[in-house]
C-alpha cells in the first residue's frame, strides 16, 4: 500500500483504517497529497497557500506516537485543507481579498486548533469568493478556482477552493463556512458532500465574519461518513465563542453508519413543493426524481410539503446578509492590520482619508456592492421598509420550516437549480448568480442543519446535488438519510460518482467503494 | 428611472468610508439599482405574512456567562505584528483631527 494513486483515491474513513493498521504511514499519506497538489493545482487553483512542511512535521509526529503505542484519534494523520477565512497562526489568511493579502494571523481559530490537536496535517488554505461573497469563487482577488469536472467551469462558491480540492483528490477532507449555501452549493456542483451544521453548534472563533446571524462552519468531504467524522471533531461549545451552544453533539457518525446500511424504513421525507420544477435545469430535475426513487427504494416514505414563503427566503437573505456584512467589514480600516493605502489625489493624510483609500483599494467590487447595499438597507426609512421587513420574512420562513417538521423527519430539494456555469459567463457580481442560492438560504435563515449529497451528473456532464434539511440540533437525521441515499445510488452506479471524474494530472486515481 | 442615483451611491460610499473610482460609481449605480429593486419586493412579501415578529437570530442565547478568570492574551509584539505602522510599541495611525500637523 504505497502507490500514491491508491492513497489519494481513499476516503478519510478508509485512510483512517489503513493508518491505524499500519498499512500506510501518515507521512506517506501527506506526501501523496502534497504531490497531487503539485501535479494538478496549477490547473485547478484550489489553494491560496500551502503549509507542506508543517503538514509533514505533524504527520511524522503522528507516526512516531503511533509507533510508540499512544492512543490516537481515528483521524490522526488524515490531511485536511482549510477555507482561507479560517485564521491560522503563522500561515497567511486572506479571505480571498487584497485587503488581507499576506496577512499572517497571530492566533488560530478554534476549529483549526481542534483538527491540529488530534494530529490532522493541514495541507493549506483554500480559495474562496472575496470575504465569502459569491457563488462561484470568481470574486476571489487571487483568481478563480476551476471545477475538476470541467476546468472551463467554476466550482461553486464561496467555498469553491475546498470543494475543488476534494473533487481533484488533493485532500480527503476540508473545512468551509456556509452563510447562504457556501459549503453546500460548491459540494453540489463538484460532486462532493458539503454540510452546514445547526447554527451555533460549531465554534466561529477565528473565522472571519460575514453575516453573524447566518454564518456557520462545517465539514466538506467526498463521502457522508467522512463529513460526519470531521463534524464530530469540530462541533461542541467553545468558551471563546459566546454564540456557540452548550449542547451535546448529535451522534452523526453513528447515524451515517446506520444510513449506510441503506435502510430508511420508518423515515418520512418531505419534498419542498416550491423548490423544484420550473427554473431548474433538466439534468437537475432528472437526478432529483431518481434520488426520490432511490430513497423510496431504501424504504422511506416520500410526501410533498409546502413552504409557500421559502421562495422569498433569498430576498430576505440578500438584505440581512448585506446589512450584517456592512457592519462586520467595518473592522477592515487599515489601522491595526491589513492593507493601508494613502490617498494620492492631494487630500490631507488623515485617519478618514487613509481609511477610505485603504477600503477603496482593498475591497473588490462585489464586497463594495454588499457593504453599500447593507448601509442603504439600514439607513432612514429603508430600515423599516427593507431591514425590518426582511426580519419578518425570516420569521415566517422559519415558522414554515418548523411546521413542515411536524409531519416529516427531513426536507429535501435540489441543492442548486443548475450545475456550474462557465467561468466568466455568468453575471457574477449581480443578481444572476445569486439565483444559485435559491434553495440554500432558507436553512441559514432558520438556523437549521442542511447538507448536499452528490446524486449524479446533469447537463453537460456536470455534478448535481440533493439538499437535505433537518430540524435544529437533529443533524444526525440528515446524515442517516444522506448516507442511505449515497449507498443506494452507488449500488446503482457500481462506484462512487467521482470514479467518473475526467483524467486530471499524471496519476490515474484509484477510487474504491 | 433607476432606483438609486450616482450621487446617492457616492453618499453611501462616503458613509462606508470607501473611495470609489468613477467607473466603480457607474457600475455600482447599475448593480445597486437592480439589487434595491429586487429587495423592494420584501415589503410586498411582508405585507402578506401577517403579524409575525422580527427575527434577528436563529437561536436565542441570553446571559451567557463565563467564569471571570485571568487567561493569557496576546503579547504587545503579537498584537502589533500585523500593523501597517508601529511606533513606540503602539499602532501608528495618521492624524485623527483635521488640523495641519
Amino acid at each position: 500500500m504505497s502507490k500514491s494513486a491508491q492513497i489519494i483515491g481513499l476516503s478519510a474513513a478508509q485512510l483512517s483504517e489503513k493508518l491505524q493498521s499500519g498499512d500506510v504511514s501518515a507521512v506517506a499519506v501527506t506526501q501523496a497529497h502534497i504531490d497531487r497538489i503539485a501535479d494538478v493545482d496549477s490547473d485547478i487553483h484550489a489553494f491560496l497557500a500551502q503549509s507542506s512542511e508543517q503538514a509533514l512535521e505533524t504527520a511524522a509526529e503522528v507516526d512516531r506516537k503511533r509507533k510508540a503505542g499512544e492512543e490516537l484519534h481515528p483521524l490522526a494523520g488524515v490531511p485536511i485543507a482549510l477555507k482561507d477565512n479560517i485564521v491560522t497562526a503563522d500561515l497567511t489568511t486572506t479571505c480571498g481579498s487584497k485587503m488581507l493579502e499576506d496577512w499572517v494571523p497571530v492566533y488560530t481559530a478554534t476549529v483549526a486548533q481542534r483538527v491540529q490537536e488530534i494530529g490532522m496535517p493541514i495541507l493549506g488554505k483554500t480559495n474562496m469568493d472575496e470575504f465569502a461573497m459569491g457563488s462561484s469563487t470568481e470574486t476571489s482577488a487571487f483568481g478563480p478556482t476551476r471545477n475538476p469536472w470541467n476546468t472551463d467551469h467554476h466550482p461553486g462558491g464561496s467555498g469553491g477552493g475546498s470543494a475543488a480540492a476534494l473533487a481533484s483528490f488533493s485532500t480527503p477532507l476540508a473545512l468551509g463556512s456556509d452563510t447562504g449555501g457556501s459549503i453546500r452549493q460548491p459540494g453540489a456542483v463538484t460532486g462532493t458532500v458539503g454540510v452546514k451544521p445547526t447554527y451555533g453548534t460549531v465554534s466561529r472563533y477565528g473565522v472571519i465574519a460575514m453575516a453573524s446571524s447566518l454564518d456557520q462552519v462545517g465539514p466538506a468531504a467526498r463521502t457522508v461518513l467522512d463529513a460526519a467524522l470531521l463534524h464530530e471533531v469540530i462541533a461542541g461549545v467553545d468558551p471563546h465563542d459566546n454564540t456557540s451552544l452548550n449542547v451535546p453533539v448529535p451522534p452523526v457518525v453513528a447515524a451515517a453508519r446506520e444510513g449506510a446500511t441503506g435502510d430508511l424504513r420508518g423515515v418520512r421525507i418531505g419534498v419542498i413543493a416550491e423548490l423544484q420544477g420550473e427554473g431548474y435545469q433538466e439534468g437537475v430535475r432528472l437526478r432529483f426524481a431518481e434520488s426520490l426513487d432511490a430513497l423510496r427504494q431504501a424504504g422511506a416514505e416520500i410526501v410533498e410539503v409546502s413552504c409557500p414563503n421559502i421562495e422569498n427566503a433569498l430576498i430576505a437573505y440578500d438584505i440581512l446578509n448585506a446589512a450584517e456584512a456592512s457592519s462586520n467589514l467595518a473592522r477592515f480600516d487599515g489601522m491595526r492590520f491589513g492593507r493601508r493605502v494613502e490617498p494620492t489625489d492631494g487630500r490631507n493624510i488623515s485617519v478618514d482619508t487613509v481609511m477610505s483609500a485603504s477600503r477603496g483599494a482593498g475591497f473588490g467590487l462585489e464586497v463594495k456592492r454588499r457593504i453599500l447595499l447593507g448601509i442603504h438597507a439600514l439607513s432612514g426609512d429603508n430600515y423599516d421598509a427593507m431591514f425590518r421587513n426582511a426580519q419578518r420574512v425570516r420569521s415566517v420562513v422559519t415558522q414554515e420550516i418548523s411546521a413542515a417538521f411536524q409531519s416529516v423527519d427531513v426536507l429535501v430539494s435540489p441543492t442548486s437549480p443548475t450545475g456550474a456555469s462557465v467561468i466568466g459567463a455568468a453575471d457574477s457580481v449581480s443578481d444572476g448568480l445569486l439565483h444559485s442560492d435559491v434553495a440554500t438560504t432558507a436553512a441559514n435563515l432558520a438556523g437549521a442543519p442542511a447538507m448536499s449529497v452528490p446524486v449524479g451528473l446533469g447537463d453537460e456532464n456536470l455534478p448535481v446535488g440533493l439538499q437535505i434539511i433537518a430540524p435544529q440540533l437533529a443533524d444526525d437525521r440528515m446524515y442517516r438519510v444522506g448516507a442511505a441515499l449515497e449507498t443506494t445510488l452507488q449500488e446503482r452506479w457500481g462506484a462512487p460518482l467521482l470514479a467518473q471524474l475526467p483524467e486530471l494530472g499524471q496519476l490515474k486515481v484509484e477510487v474504491s467503494l | 428611472m433607476s432606483a438609486i442615483t450616482r450621487d446617492e451611491v457616492q453618499r453611501l460610499a462616503a458613509l462606508a468610508q470607501i473611495d470609489l473610482t468613477d467607473s466603480e460609481v457607474s457600475e455600482l449605480t447599475e448593480q445597486l439599482s437592480n439589487a434595491i429593486e429586487s429587495a423592494a419586493k420584501v415589503s410586498e412579501v411582508a405585507k402578506n405574512v401577517g403579524d409575525v415578529p422580527q427575527m434577528s437570530h436563529p437561536v436565542a442565547v441570553t446571559n451567557n456567562f463565563r467564569p471571570d478568570e485571568v487567561v493569557p492574551s496576546l503579547t504587545t509584539e503579537q498584537a502589533l505584528a500585523g500593523a501597517p505602522a508601529v511606533e513606540e510599541e503602539r499602532f501608528a495611525v495618521p492624524q485623527i483631527l483635521g488640523e495641519e500637523p
